[in-house]
């Protein structure tokens, strides 16, 4: 009789285990979905509303009209100057600091406090970086509010994201293409030049298109350094402010009285089109990387 | 004989060069930190010789363009702490939950599915989601609590809340991936269920990683800048509800800097808050790196 109401107690137990696991896996997945429903709610709510927006005109054309008529040519434009400005910056400065801290460093005090240093970079906010490019290059360096000015505040931003990924990807080259490289009479340089880079291209290139990805979406860096409210025409120099995508949102929707919603859906939706392409092009490089490797 | 020599010697002085190069760059990280500090200590160095440090960090009222200035903090780090903190109450059950579920429970398919979509959310330029948020959110939030206005500290908490899950989602993954297998084969052989041992086992572990992945989901939600400004309604008035407007400290840099005259004292005093916004965030990443070294 004991053993029996002792294996019902065990069966009972285990109904409510199994109960629990549900409950509480159900409440996990919930939570998840929140998560997903929310980045495909932005996602798709900007189409919807967005997608009418994108004309041909709305695409070549300047703006005009106070910001409240023509397109954002010339504002897509100045974004993929501001980008390119940051990319030649910040990729071969990157590049350099991953291979002293991976080829030529020792463990010492110094190395780790440049680790510690390129962690606490990626958390300064952006508005910081915003500020220290107001006061060294625009002030200091007297460059002013201009495309320099702005690509070299967003370089510095992105150089932990470049460092680290470049370092990545050093760390994965087999020490074995280092020995035979040198074996052969190869200089250390010639080596990281011939052998290892070429072999960490893959994840060095995710990691400057995940880098400008994140630069094309800054605001608040390039807000005092390079940032024009309206200047329709495209810079004349490096030296010129420049019209950007993110800025340009922004004074649509909080510093233009009454501009149309067409244009701010339209501005947004491009914006956010380019951010995608950039973080989907260093996905789909990492992937295939990922497949080589396998192979 | 002597030309071979004369190669190496070429050749060794090439590569000091190079060597020297290389390490200029490794240091880069720490001269642009030390260059960073500097500049915000000299740009604010104006103003802390001409206002009380008292009224500044003491002071309850921001008033740039009143007769005389006032400079009080109280009321941005107020709001700055009042977003904060709700934005990381919200993403913490949301951001470790769902770590949990693709670290632990999901089926591998659905994790694989779900770490780029997080990816994409890490990705969406903050100015789109303060955009959404004044748009979407701000009327529901209006209506829902019967408020004046839908641009609170509350509205500004649940946009930053997301925008910090895919940080802390990602650290805390890394960190719930490290503990290892023969933790949760010593649990499941004593009879627990999945659950039991993602709950009692696995978070446990993984703890300190959490810990981390949250410190740095809160250093992310203190330095955003473009929505909170777009929110959170901009007025740096000292409240202590999340159903009101507030000014944060990157919103008042961002949104002032624009109107100052350079060199003023207005201007030197965004630096001053710019310094104390570093120090806060330099604070926060450095415990969150302590916990990450815990777990190693």
């Amino acid at each position: 009789m004991i053993s029996i109401a002792n294996n019902m107690n065990i069966a009972e137990n285990i109904n409510k285990k199994k109960l629990t696991q549900k409950v509480f896996s159900l409440l996990l997945l919930f939570v998840t979905l929140i998560v997903i429903v929310f980045v495909f709610g932005i996602i798709i709510y900007l189409i919807v509303k967005g997608g009418s927006a994108l004309t041909w005109e709305f695409l070549t054309q300047k703006p005009s009209g106070g910001m409240k008529e023509g397109g954002i040519s010339t504002v897509i434009i100045g974004t993929l100057y501001l980008v390119l400005g940051t990319l030649i910056f910040s990729l071969p400065i990157g590049i350099l600091s991953a291979v002293y801290i991976n080829e030529y460093a020792r463990k010492n005090r110094l190395t780790r406090i440049i680790r510690l240093s390129i962690v606490n970079m990626a958390g300064v906010p952006s508005v910081v970086f915003g500020l220290f490019g107001l006061g060294f290059f625009v002030i200091f360096l007297n460059f002013g509010r201009s495309i320099i000015a702005g690509s070299l505040t967003l370089a510095l931003l992105i150089l932990p994201t470049i460092i680290t990924s470049t370092e990545e990807a050093l760390k994965s080259v087999p020490d074995t293409y280092r020995h035979a490289s040198l074996a052969l009479g190869a200089t250390k340089w010639q080596t990281i030049i011939k052998i290892v880079l070429p072999r960490a291209m893959p994840g060095i290139i995710t990691g400057a298109v995940l880098g400008i990805g994140r630069a094309a979406g800054e605001t608040a860096p390039i807000l005092f350094t390079a940032a024009a409210f309206f200047q329709p025409n495209l810079p004349k120099s490096v030296f010129s402010q420049v019209m950007a995508l993110p800025y340009h949102l922004y004074a649509l929707v909080t510093q233009v009285a009454d501009a149309p919603d067409d244009k701010k859906w339209g501005t947004a939706l491009v914006l956010l089109l380019i951010v995608l392409s950039f973080s989907s092009i260093a996905t789909a490089i990492r992937a295939r990387a990922r497949l080589r490797k396998k192979e | 004989m002597k030309n071979t020599r004369g190669i190496s010697k070429y050749r060794r002085l090439k590569q000091f060069l190079i060597t020297r190069f290389v390490f200029l760059n490794g240091i880069l990280s720490i001269i642009v930190l030390g260059l960073i500090m500097a500049f915000l200590v000299y740009n604010s160095f104006k103003f802390f010789s001409s206002y009380p440090v008292f009224d500044f960090l003491g002071g309850k009222e921001w008033y740039p363009t009143s007769e005389p200035e006032k400079f009080g903090i109280l009321p941005l780090m107020a709001g700055s702490i009042l977003v904060s903190f709700g934005a990381i109450i919200i993403a913490i059950p949301l951001g470790i939950g769902t770590a949990l579920y693709i670290g632990e429970l999901a089926p591998r398919a659905f994790r694989e599915i779900v770490k780029p979509i997080i990816e994409i959310l890490a990705s969406i330029p903050s100015v789109v989601i303060g955009f959404i948020g004044m748009t979407l959110l701000a009327g529901f939030i209006k209506d829902t609590f019967q408020l004046n206005t839908g641009l609170t500290a509350f509205t500004g908490s649940i946009m930053l809340a997301f925008m910090s899950i895919p940080t802390i989602v990602s650290i805390s993954e890394d960190a719930i991936n490290a503990v290892p297998a023969s933790y949760r084969f010593a649990s499941a052989a004593l009879g627990a269920t999945k659950w039991q041992t993602a709950y009692r086992t696995v978070l446990p572990a993984a703890s300190s990683g959490i810990a981390a992945a949250t410190m740095l989901g809160l250093g992310r939600v203190i330095g955003e800048t473009m929505t909170v400004l777009m929110v959170t309604g901009n007025s740096p008035r000292l409240v202590f509800s999340l159903l009101q407007p507030v000014r944060t400290i990157t919103g008042t840099i961002a949104a002032e800097m624009g109107e100052t005259v350079q060199g003023g004292v207005h201007y030197s005093a965004l630096f001053a808050i710019g310094l104390i916004l570093f120090l806060i965030t330099f604070f926060i990443n450095y415990m969150a790196d302590k916990f990450v070294n815990r777990t190693r």
